[in-house]
């Protein structure tokens, strides 16, 4: 089983948590073009790289941003999602 | 049966020539590239030479023949989809399968098995009904059986589930097979070579060279080979490829796991799918029961297997088959299966001129294989999308024509 330490909640099984994709910034709705909002949403270089995610920890409510490598699926970084990223995993 | 069985009967074994020839030297130039030597790219090179008299083509395989997805599915055939660009295009790569022995004259083992895709919930058995009628309308074999013709037709079955998930009806496809994956593979590269194609293993594209806006050819660990069209057909390593044209794509990479349980008695003629289990099961002709699941939870370039994996799917299969507690596994593994947003293959044409894409398959690229084949070089042929494949093209993401295919296996809706 694979294991992931979070800030406040120690080391947890990885089986614990929600994947909820990778991390984006949204465009700003007022301006955003339909093309720039499909790219948005759609288009991207899907190659292996190191990414930031979104991921959910279900026992406790709490979403945290993975700092991971989708070649390796080493994750690099951990912290709460409204902190941004700060602590090694 | 394959005239070719009976005339090896009477040969002796030395007579028999070798599946493939050597290979050659990679030629300066080629008409057509093809990146990657699975099924698909097979196929294409094979209907590309049949069809089309293009012949001065190259396969460029970076590991050997059948070695990606093609060799990792669980071989399943079937046409039972839910949009009207699903059924029709499956249903045109089934009945090209039905052939395939006698075209190869090469046994692909494809067996017409029947295919039960369960209902344990009111809402699953009302997408069922919804299945079912679309399929009847353009044609296929598909309706939805009550309780007791499925546990006559699959007699060690649990109907309750371990009382947990209640089978309530299914959604049959009589036409559901299976077929031997690597022989498709094999029987399309042999048909292919034999009228002139080469295939090159352990040939790694490293870069596809643009010039205008233009394919000039594509650098290989082996060197620079000049070609005017090249198609992608390389499923998980999709992102790579299209990474040297940056070209953008929906396209995200999950690993699909599945594995096979120790040869037993012949006990299960039919295939057994339950969406809400995420289960499936079929019985192989040498005995094993073959099972996937649902594709891994994150995105992940890589073929690595878990046990978290076997562990979730034994536990459902428990439940399932409540025998099979007293199985042994015997092999896992995984493929890279490249995801798109709507379920639905890219094929066709790119904004790269002489670039093809033959991408996305996801979980359901295996039962494609002679479809996409055709389709794919119908349109490098004529440098115009095939009317099957017209829905499928990359730029539907941007028109907001998304396909919406709900009848694809292992991912949840």
């Amino acid at each position: 089983m694979k294991f992931v330490t979070c800030p406040s909640l120690g080391k947890r099984a990885l089986s614990e948590f929600t994947y909820g994709g990778r991390y984006e910034q949204e465009p700003a709705q007022e301006t955003v073009s339909e093309k720039e909002w499909a790219d948005y949403v759609f288009y991207h270089n899907g190659a292996p790289k190191v990414q930031i995610e979104w991921w959910y920890h279900r026992p406790t409510g709490i979403w945290f941003l993975f700092e991971r490598d989708t070649l390796t699926d080493r994750i690099n970084k951990v912290d709460f999602a409204r902190k941004g990223m700060t602590h090694e995993a | 049966m394959p005239l070719r069985l009976l005339k090896y009967a009477w040969k002796k074994p030395e007579d028999e020539p070798r599946f493939f020839p050597s290979e050659k030297p990679l030629k300066e130039a080629y008409d057509v590239v093809i990146i990657g030597g699975g099924g698909h790219g097979m196929a294409c090179a094979y209907y590309l030479a049949k069809e089309h008299g293009i012949t001065n083509v190259a396969v460029l395989e970076q590991g050997y023949i059948g070695g990606g997805n093609t060799g990792r599915n669980t071989t399943i055939v079937r046409s039972n989809y839910l949009t009207a660009e699903g059924v029709k295009f499956y249903d045109e790569s089934l009945s090209l399968f039905e052939d395939l022995s006698d075209d190869f004259d090469l046994n692909i083992f494809y067996s017409t098995r029947g295919h039960f895709t369960l209902a344990h919930t009111d809402s699953a058995m009302r997408t069922m009904r919804w299945r079912a009628e679309v399929n009847k309308h353009y044609g296929i074999d598909s309706e939805v059986v009550d309780v007791e013709t499925i546990q006559k037709e699959v007699p060690y079955m649990d109907m309750t589930c371990n009382g947990q998930h209640p089978v309530m009806g299914a959604l049959y496809h009589a036409p559901g097979s299976v077929a031997r994956h690597d022989a498709v593979a094999w029987g399309y590269a042999r048909g292919a070579q034999m009228r002139g194609v080469e295939i090159h293993q352990k040939t790694k594209v490293m870069d596809i060279k643009t010039k205008g806006g233009k394919v000039v050819g594509v650098e290989t660990d082996r060197g620079f080979v000049e070609a005017k069209k090249v198609i992608s057909a390389v499923a998980g390593s999709t992102p790579r490829i299209t990474e040297m044209l940056d070209i953008k794509t929906p396209i995200e990479i999950f690993p699909l796991q599945a594995c096979v349980t120790e040869p037993v008695k012949p006990f299960m003629d039919t295939i057994v799918v339950s969406g809400s289990l995420h289960v499936y099961v079929s019985q192989s002709s040498r005995g094993e029961l073959v099972m996937g699941a649902s594709v891994d939870p994150a995105e992940l370039h890589s073929t690595r297997s878990t046990l978290d994996f076997v562990e979730g799917l034994t536990d459902q299969m428990m439940d399932l088959f409540p025998f099979t507690s007293r199985m042994k596994i015997m092999r896992q593994w995984a493929g890279m299966a490249d995801i798109t947003p709507d379920f639905a293959p890219i094929m066709g044409k790119t904004d790269i001129e002489g670039f093809y894409l033959d991408a996305g398959w996801g979980t359901w690229g295996f039962k494609a294989t002679p479809v996409s084949g055709k389709t794919m070089a119908y349109t490098v042929a004529n440098d115009r999308p095939h009317e099957l494949i017209k829905p499928f093209a990359l730029s539907r993401y941007e028109d907001f024509k998304l396909v919406g295919e709900k009848g694809a296996a292992s991912v949840g809706h």
